[in-house]
């Protein structure tokens, strides 16, 4: 089906996307502001996500009980989370919600309360999610390789250190929704049953008089290949492993995707194959490809058993290294026929197509069309992946474990 | 959208909620048998025969069977619980006979025992990941206790010791009597070829025979009592207690879906604004679980080991509490519209429709219309949910904590 984006750069800076999709009831949007874990003062871990926590404990009129109220009552899915750039609100609800659930996140970024009172209950929760996160093993291995790989400010942890989120006062909180809450840099973006100029009247009406400013440029990212071990007294030994790739900008990004595709996507990809249904060494493994500034990562994770893990890790090496020997062409065709399947599917989720085309937007300052990924995706071929991967080679490598076995990285690699 | 049924000879049922505006066609096979068919020593072998059937048929090595899955584009997979276990694709519409082929083939698997070994070992690997990751067994374990020898008891996975004992013989046995044409339903969701389905299904289950499975419905005997679980590394306290709430088929389980939305929703419920939103506890809900002659309500506590007993006592009084100070009809319609907008949302997806379509059939043995279900809690009282709530507070209850602590660290 054909698909039209539309886009609109208010003059506070604030970018509006929409996405129609005419045959659903409902409707979602991601906001991204430019409040993420990298632009938290380095004694103050953690202040991005306390800050997200208090500008929903109440806004404009409301206090934090009628917000929950208002967005219950209006049946409306949310969430909000930290990463390293943006503080993310995401929403879906039925299409008639919209007007009133945007009028209160208008409030939210714009007027909240962020009361003295309310800071002690949002350092609590943060604190209890922190805990909680420590006893996620694989969650705790994965942010162990992203702190070492990507090093300060960019290896922060979205749920930031006991001593940071202890340390945060009400003035800190105040200092960082003034700094980083503004239109300039956010995206709004909206997909679902809605009409698109009812839609730019009601944003320039809840959102026009936002606040702009212009923000400092961010440091550069160092990309740093070291090895960590964590030791833990765990039924399993959690790997996870990272080596560069070309970022989600650059031209040869579907190159990069595609060979990652061979790698993990599907029951008949390579690591599947090799590490799980050969060999029986892992319940899971994937892979997968990060962008973070102009640096792309492959993210590799596997979890095993005692005395299996350094076979897990040299095999899933040598698969990756397999790419050298070429892609077949079944392995392409498989892969061309997952991404034509997940183009035509993500048409029946508005929360999906909402979150990717902001993220698009971030990248790229546009968003591409389904067509347009489809045309792309089908000039992939054999020659173009393999010269791909003999100008790219896995380089730069990160390897983190967690468990009883410290395992190194091969010289040869 | 359009409800068709069909049943071949051989008692095969297939059923589809046909939507020709859909982009995509979900199905897949429900089967009617999961961990409550097994027998303790054997428990686990329904979810490894669900890994099995992926290892290969007469037609198709394990290889083919994955290429396959992959060419179709598909987003596959199984999954097996205590009443069913089943197998699922989601594809585009112009793929559904080879979708069809492929998972009516993988019904009759070959069993192979070189397969076997090696599947043994990734689902060991399942069951150590699980061993790390909260609450430390504390449900498995809960379900254990409550249901004592019932059959609702025997843990899905089985243990690490059930799993290396089990033989390919005993699988290839279990797989005859339980994979039969008249265990098995046929669901498809979104734009589906009805008609080519049944005829498509006919011919290739053609020498399939009916085995006349029946499973024994019993509702549990409850012996009250708590467990402790240490797991020395853990860093928070797990608190997990069940109750008997309705069964699928029980009309008040729509109520009492309600009744936990109200009191323990993980947000805006009366126990989120006392335990989570001031940050005494990570997680503080209600939960509920349905089965074919009795379903759950139960507790969810996650926070640290000091923190546990003021934390369990404030729980309990806020429940305690209802009695003086009753569910209202603010908080009645703020839970309906949450649950109601959701059902809307998840519907807009075959491959949930899927689910939902297949779930009700194979196991209530009816079929319902989104607004139908809507219907169902647009019914809902407030009586109704202060009943619900009288009722599960009379109920015996077993009570699990899993964490770092030697002894359990509730006081009473």
């Amino acid at each position: 089906m054909e698909q039209t984006v539309y886009s609109e750069t208010f003059a506070n800076g604030l970018t509006l996307l929409f996405e129609p999709m005419p045959w659903l009831q409902s409707v979602a949007f991601t906001l991204l502001v430019r409040s993420g874990n990298c632009h938290e003062p380095e004694n103050r871990l953690g202040l991005a996500g306390v800050c997200l926590e208090m500008v929903q404990r109440g806004a404009g009129p409301r206090d934090s009980r009628e917000i929950v109220e208002a967005l219950d009552f209006l049946g409306v899915e949310r969430s909000s989370s930290i990463s390293t750039f943006h503080s993310i609100f995401s929403t879906a609800m039925i299409r008639t919600a919209l007007e009133e659930t945007l009028s209160i996140y208008a409030d939210i970024v714009q007027r909240p309360s962020l009361l003295d009172d309310d800071l002690d209950d949002a350092r609590q929760v943060a604190l209890q999610e922190l805990l909680a996160i420590k006893d996620d093993l694989a969650h705790r291995c994965l942010t162990e390789l992203k702190r070492i790989r990507f090093q300060q400010p960019y290896g922060r942890s979205a749920y930031g250190s006991e001593e940071g989120i202890e340390a945060i006062t009400i003035d800190d909180v105040q200092k960082q929704f003034e700094n980083r809450f503004h239109a300039s840099g956010s995206i709004l973006s909206v997909a679902g049953n809605y009409d698109w100029n009812d839609l730019r009247n009601l944003v320039q009406k809840l959102f026009g008089s936002w606040s702009s400013k212009s923000f400092e440029t961010e440091p550069d990212l160092k990309v740093s290949s070291t090895v960590g071990h964590i030791a833990e007294d765990s039924a399993q030994n959690y790997i996870a492993l990272a080596y560069d790739c070309v970022p989600y900008q650059h031209p040869d990004y579907y190159e990069s995707r595609g060979l990652i595709g061979v790698l993990s996507d599907g029951m008949s990809s390579r690591l599947f194959t090799e590490v799980r249904e050969k060999r029986g060494l892992v319940y899971g493994i994937s892979a997968s490809c990060q962008s973070l500034k102009d640096r792309g990562s492959v993210f590799c994770y596997a979890g095993t058993t005692n005395g299996r893990a350094e076979e897990t890790l040299q095999v899933t090496l040598e698969t990756i290294q397999s790419l050298g020997d070429g892609v077949t062409e079944d392995e392409l065709a498989r892969l061309k026929s997952r991404i034509k399947t997940s183009l035509v599917l993500e048409q029946e989720s508005c929360m999906s197509r909402s979150s990717q085309i902001a993220s698009d937007w971030y990248y790229l300052a546009r968003v591409p069309s389904r067509q347009e990924v489809a045309a792309r995706v089908e000039r992939l071929s054999c020659q173009s992946l393999l010269n791909h991967f003999n100008a790219n080679p896995p380089k730069n490598w990160t390897l983190v474990t967690l468990g009883h076995e410290k395992l190194e990285l091969p010289s040869a690699i | 959208m359009q409800f068709r049924s069909h049943t071949l000879d051989n008692g095969l049922e297939i059923i589809a909620e046909v939507n020709p505006n859909a982009f995509s066609l979900a199905t897949g096979y429900f089967v009617k048998t999961g961990a409550r068919d097994e027998i303790s020593p054997k428990a686990g072998v329904s979810h490894f025969l669900e890994h099995m059937v992926f290892k290969g048929t007469s037609r198709r090595s394990a290889e083919q069977v994955n290429r396959e899955l992959d060419e179709l584009g598909s987003q596959s997979n199984a999954y097996t619980s205590e009443e069913q276990t089943v197998y699922y694709m989601t594809v585009l519409p112009e793929n559904q006979s080879r979708t069809i082929d492929l998972l009516t083939d993988l019904m009759r698997p070959a069993l192979r025992v070189e397969d076997f070994e090696t599947e043994r070992k990734v689902i060991l690997e399942e069951i150590a990941m699980y061993d790390d990751q909260p609450p430390y067994g504390a449900i498995e374990r809960a379900m254990e206790e409550f249901f004592g020898g019932h059959p609702l008891g025997i843990r899905v996975l089985g243990t690490a010791k059930t799993v290396s004992q089990l033989d390919a013989e005993y699988m290839r046995q279990y797989h005859a009597e339980r994979y039969a044409p008249d265990n098995l339903c046929l669901v498809a969701a979104g734009a589906v070829d009805f008609d080519a389905l049944i005829k498509q299904a006919e011919q290739l289950t053609r020498s399939w025979t009916p085995a006349g499975h029946t499973r024994k419905l019993a509702m549990p005997t409850v012996n009250p009592h708590s467990i402790h679980i240490q797991h020395p590394p853990a860093v928070q306290q797990y608190l997990v207690e069940i109750g008997l709430g309705p069964s699928r088929r029980d009309e008040k389980r729509f109520a009492s879906r309600v009744l936990t939305s109200v009191l323990g929703d993980d947000s805006g419920s009366r126990i989120f604004w006392e335990l989570v939103d001031n940050g005494l506890a990570d997680t503080a809900s209600l939960f509920t679980q349905e089965f074919q002659e009795c379903g759950l309500i139960g507790a969810f506590i996650v926070c640290t080991p000091e923190d546990l007993d003021e934390n369990w006592q404030r729980f309990q009084s806020i429940v305690d509490q209802c009695e003086r100070d009753p569910i209202t009809n603010k908080e009645l319609v703020q839970a309906k519209n949450k649950i109601c907008s959701g059902i809307v949302l998840g519907a807009e997806r075959p491959s949930n429709r899927l689910f939902t379509v297949g779930n009700a059939w194979t196991l209530r043995n009816t079929y319902e219309t989104v607004e139908e279900v809507l219907q169902n809690y647009s019914r809902v009282t407030v009586d109704d949910v202060n009943l619900a709530l009288q009722g599960w507070m009379k109920q015996p209850r077993v009570l699990v904590t899993a964490g770092p602590t030697e002894t359990c660290p509730l006081k009473s």
